[in-house]
């Protein structure tokens, strides 16, 4: 520490002016306006208040829209560069002596794609929610919120210092516990809110001290001058930021084991999953994971450590899939067993960072177009979410239905559908990993996930649109259950809705094929992740091909059979250990409950029993002391005027003799 | 004889009217037990003067007696109000600064 | 002022002999061992006399003789001050006080404040020992006398210090007297808050409390002692307690009938007069 401290003004000086980077210039200057415009949306519609209501939402779209178009201006300025990696200096930060943290912005690859998704997917968002919010009294508000999110998550990711992304990563925190706690007025969504605020705190400890170390080994938090000195600090070092990222990242992106807020916040409004736990927020981990790619390049280990993450929360969230019955919460379990895939890409090294982002692109579209389709359901259906009151709804709302079969078809990876490209490429560069055990664990994994993906997202998509009615139409006759009482017409959305809905499911349909001709997101995202040449998988590419095809058909087989052709019931069933575990998302709550909350519980209520025994003891018996003498001085105030003088005698008489026996 | 004899007079005189003010209850009464112990303050004052050939102390002894004179006036206005209001003159029926 | 003090001065040529520079005379010495007794024994009535009056006058006399003391002390005029101000103007405020209050407010001997009493008496004789005992060690104590200070007559002398080092001073006390008068005033004065009650509202109340309507019985059947500590006996043949004015009551000064009835003999021994029966003959009174 001292001696990393005591290197630091020459580490200083070697940065120098931290730019073998090249200025950002041209429509790259306006990379600020990005972050600028939907700021000053929602600060505007926070701050007039009622009076924007009748136009707030309008502004509210209004901005994300600009900045879109801002973004695809500098996007066509980046790709008409050589040079893709630029820098945008503001300013100076924290002016603070030999440490100073600059306001700066990095354009490059990697954050341009960011920015290309939060505002694209973002805008379709908040026009969706126009007509979804219509009849929210609060809507000028939830537009704002969704404007700070969209500010907060663009500041994150072209953030060029860690604390600067740190402002950006608290700012999505915030606005993601305002919009899960949107209709805070039911408890259990305030509840939700708290928890994956606390959640994420857990997560942001992990970045602090990241960004500690990070001063500490390299006297910066520039992500460049980071990034150089953090290879010449040594592996411990390095392995310490790594596992701390990690941890930050866990807790942003619902990685195992800070993945039990995701559920949760589905208590928000449906476009929030869709912006924030499906399609930008949860991402920011595997963003942070990728940018600090060179960080986990000096440290092995903890590069190991995000792959098995990764492993494990792709089979969780899968598991847990396929036993939910809640249409969200089956979409957030997929989110987050989908991102675990991200993360065991982004653990395998420089060769699964660009296949971590190309997931991570499609699956923000796909995953978007799937939540938005949810969204559109359940507007149907009188905002039912229990998959097993719905069924046969494809009649009924058909534009819903091609735009979700879209989306499904991605998410499981049907060639020549977005997800096939970016996943198969992740099964493969699993099993190419370098090492000896790894390659097969990971690649075991990741096919295995697939499958399983396969038939929960297959068991929703029946559930939801075929096999028998289970909802009441009015006629009184539910051929798959019993009635509920309650008369269902579920209609298609309106078009604000359905459009969007139909844009994502384009690009959920082309976007993967489109990228993916000759490499050439990869080669676009080069700068950023470096050029590396592929190893060759332990078992040949095709037959991993054939296994992971034949892996999805049985997965929609199965799902078709249990959930298509058989009746479904409408109260759940028992079920397998295996289901019930996986109904209460495989004891998580619990888990955190016994090994954190009941400890944590124990150890306040001891606290509290020392505070009360021995420091209020303490403080309670002096003024206990003071209140006894006081007593016992109160004798002596009898409050006869004779009593006082006899007192004043008594003190004359002392001081007489004092001053006598001096004087003697 | 010494002119210690004269001091040892004004002592017993003020402890006389100290003990008055201890012992008597009635308000009457004490405020002459301050009246004596004033007097007696003024016999030294005047022994003083002659011990040490300066009328000073008779111009103390002088104003003191002004000040007593200013302080009977009020002192006895005191309780005479009290003495209205309570129907009382003894000093232990003041005691309302007991709580 | 200062001829009739000078001629005070004069008039006490044996006194003003006694103070000799040095030393005190013979003559000073009786006179204070003579004047020194009564004071004390006066003094100590101030804390033993029952009655207030009495106290007072024994602090007059302590007055007094002070005032001797100060002109035979060479302090002619603050002695003849001590006999205005002090006898003649505080003690008189102080009796006509006691009138305005109540002579009847006597002072009884048990105390409240139970052990009060006797701590008070040990430490006062403390307090006089310790002060005694500091007088007594004192060194030096050898009068250097005031015949150079009172060349040109005691007043002369004090009047020189007064209008000249403590001319200020002289002005504070003034306007504390001023003060003090303004003082007394505002606290003995009385706001009239309610409707002055007259003869009328008087009666109406007495009439309407159920009182006695007619004037109280005048005390002193029996004329032979002094009737006014002696009940009225009523129609019944009974003494009337509230016939004996109120102070005499108070102070236990009454006497009873059985009293008054033992100086007639033995023949007429009884508590009270024989009793007659009423036969409803009697003329009403």
């Amino acid at each position: 520490m001292t001696t990393a401290l005591g290197g630091l003004p020459a580490v200083l000086t070697a940065a120098g002016p931290a730019s073998a980077v090249a200025p950002a210039d041209g429509a790259l200057g306006l990379a600020w306006l990005l972050v600028a415009l939907p700021l000053a949306g929602a600060a505007v519609l926070l701050l007039t208040g009622r009076r924007a209501d009748r136009w707030g939402h309008l502004l509210g779209t209004a901005t994300p829209v600009a900045a879109l178009v801002v973004a695809v201006a500098m996007w066509v300025a980046l790709l008409g560069s050589s040079d893709r990696v630029r820098e945008l200096e503001l300013g100076t930060w924290l002016p603070g002596g030999a440490f100073s943290v600059d306001l700066g912005m990095r354009v490059d690859p990697l954050s341009m794609t960011f920015v290309l998704l939060v505002t694209f997917v973002g805008s379709l968002i908040h026009v969706y929610s126009i007509a979804y919010m219509a009849h929210d009294p609060h809507r000028r508000r939830f537009f704002a919120y969704l404007n700070l999110f969209v500010a907060a998550m663009l500041l994150l990711v072209l953030a060029d210092s860690y604390v600067l992304l740190f402002v950006g990563w608290e700012g999505v925190g915030l606005a993601s516990y305002l919009l899960i706690g949107f209709w805070d007025h039911e408890r259990p969504n305030a509840v939700a809110a708290k928890k994956a605020f606390v959640v994420n705190r857990v997560g942001d400890i992990g970045l602090i001290v990241a960004i500690m170390a990070m001063v500490a080994v390299a006297g910066s938090t520039d992500v460049g001058v980071v990034h150089e000195a953090v290879g010449a600090a040594g592996e411990g070092w390095a392995t310490l930021i790594g596992l701390m990222l990690l941890l930050a990242a866990c807790g942003k992106s619902a990685q195992f084991p800070l993945q039990s807020w995701l559920g949760d916040a589905m208590a928000g409004p449906t476009p929030v999953s869709a912006l924030i736990h499906a399609a930008t927020m949860v991402t920011a981990g595997v963003y942070l994971v990728v940018r600090s790619g060179p960080v986990y390049e000096a440290a092995p280990t903890a590069l190991l450590v995000v792959a098995v993450v990764g492993a494990i929360t792709l089979l969780f969230g899968a598991v847990v899939g396929c036993a939910k019955d809640d249409i969200k919460k089956v979409l957030a379990a997929s989110t987050m067993s989908q991102i675990g895939y991200m993360m065991l890409a982004a653990g395998l090294g420089p060769i699964g960072y660009a296949f971590a982002i190309f997931h991570l692109l499609t699956h923000g579209f796909f995953k978007a177009g799937l939540f938005l389709g949810a969204g559109s359901v359940m507007h149907g259906m009188g905002d039912e979410v229990d998959m097993r009151r719905f069924g046969a709804l494809a009649r009924y709302m058909r534009v819903t239905w091609v735009t979700m079969a879209l989306g499904w078809l991605a998410i499981i990876g049907v060639p020549p559908f977005s997800g096939f490209w970016s996943k198969d490429r992740i099964v493969e560069s699993a099993f190419a990993v370098a090492g000896t055990w790894e390659p097969w664990v990971f690649g075991t994994v990741a096919l295995v996930g697939v499958g399983i993906t396969a038939f929960y997202m297959s068991r929703l998509f029946f559930m939801t649109f075929h096999g028998t009615r289970r909802w009441d139409d009015g006629t009184g006759v539910v051929p798959g259950g019993e009635p509920t009482g309650r008369v269902d017409h579920p209609h298609e959305s309106p078009a604000l809705m359905t459009w969007p809905m139909i844009v994502l499911a384009v690009g959920s349909a082309a976007l993967g094929g489109a990228l993916a001709i000759r490499g050439a997101f990869t080669t676009w995202l080069e700068p950023v992740t470096g050029h590396v040449e592929h190893h060759e998988p332990v078992l040949p590419v095709v037959a991993i091909m054939v296994t992971t095809f034949l892996l999805i058909a049985v997965g929609v087989v199965l799902a078709w059979r249990q959930y298509a052709a058989a009746p479904v019931a409408v109260v759940p069933p028992r079920g397998s250990v295996l289901t019930r575990a996986a109904r209460r998302d495989l004891y998580q709550d619990a888990v955190a409950e016994a090994v954190l909350m009941r400890p944590g519980q124990y150890l306040t209520r001891s606290l509290v029993f020392a505070d009360r025994q021995v420091v209020d003891g303490a403080v309670s018996g002096v003024a206990r002391g003071t209140a006894g003498a006081g007593e016992l001085l109160r004798r002596l105030q009898t409050g006869f005027v004779r009593s006082y003088a006899l007192q004043m005698v008594v003190g004359i008489v002392a001081l007489v003799v004092v001053v006598l026996a001096v004087r003697i | 004889m010494n002119l210690t004899n004269y001091l040892v007079l004004a002592t017993i005189l003020f402890t006389i009217g100290a003990l008055t003010v201890l012992v008597r209850r009635n308000a009457i009464v004490v405020f002459m037990g301050v009246e004596l112990m004033l007097n007696a303050a003024n016999l030294a004052f005047v022994t003083f003067a002659r011990m040490h050939g300066d009328l000073t102390g008779q111009v103390v002894a002088f104003f003191v007696m002004v000040v007593a004179a200013a302080e009977v006036v009020v002192g006895l206005a005191i309780i005479v109000a009290i003495y209205r209001t309570r129907r009382s003159a003894s000093v232990d029926d003041v005691n309302l600064l007991k709580s | 002022m200062t001829t009739l003090l000078a001629s005070a001065g004069a008039a006490l040529p044996v006194l003003t002999s006694l103070a000799e520079t040095g030393r005190t005379s013979t003559g000073e010495e009786v006179l204070f061992w003579c004047l020194a007794p009564v004071m004390v024994i006066a003094a100590l009535g101030l804390v033993f006399a029952r009655r207030t009056v009495y106290a007072a006058m024994s602090v007059v006399l302590v007055m007094i003789c002070l005032a001797v003391l100060y002109v035979a002390q060479e302090a002619p005029f603050l002695g003849v001050v001590q006999v205005i101000v002090y006898t003649g103007a505080v003690m008189m405020l102080f009796l006509f006080v006691l009138m305005l209050v109540g002579v009847d407010a006597a002072d009884t001997f048990t105390d409240a404040l139970g052990a009060h009493r006797w701590i008070s008496a040990v430490l006062g004789v403390g307090l006089g020992a310790v002060l005694v005992s500091v007088v007594l060690t004192a060194a030096d104590l050898a009068p250097s006398g005031l015949a150079a200070a009172n060349a040109d007559g005691n007043p002369v002398g004090v009047a020189r210090i007064v209008f000249g080092d403590f001319v200020v001073t002289l002005e504070v006390v003034g306007i504390l007297l001023v003060t003090a008068a303004v003082g007394a005033i505002v606290l003995t004065h009385r706001e009239r808050l309610v409707r002055r009650v007259r003869q009328r509202e008087r009666a109406d109340a007495r009439v309407a409390a159920g009182e006695t309507l007619t004037p109280l019985p005048a005390p002193g059947v029996y004329a032979r002692s002094n009737a006014m500590d002696v009940a009225a006996l009523g129609p019944g043949g009974r003494p009337l307690e509230h016939s004996v004015p109120r102070v005499l009551r108070v102070r236990g000064q009454e006497r009873s009938v059985g009293e008054v009835h033992a100086h007639l003999g033995p023949e007429a021994v009884g508590s009270t007069p024989p009793e007659r029966a009423i036969t409803g003959e009697e003329q009403v009174r």
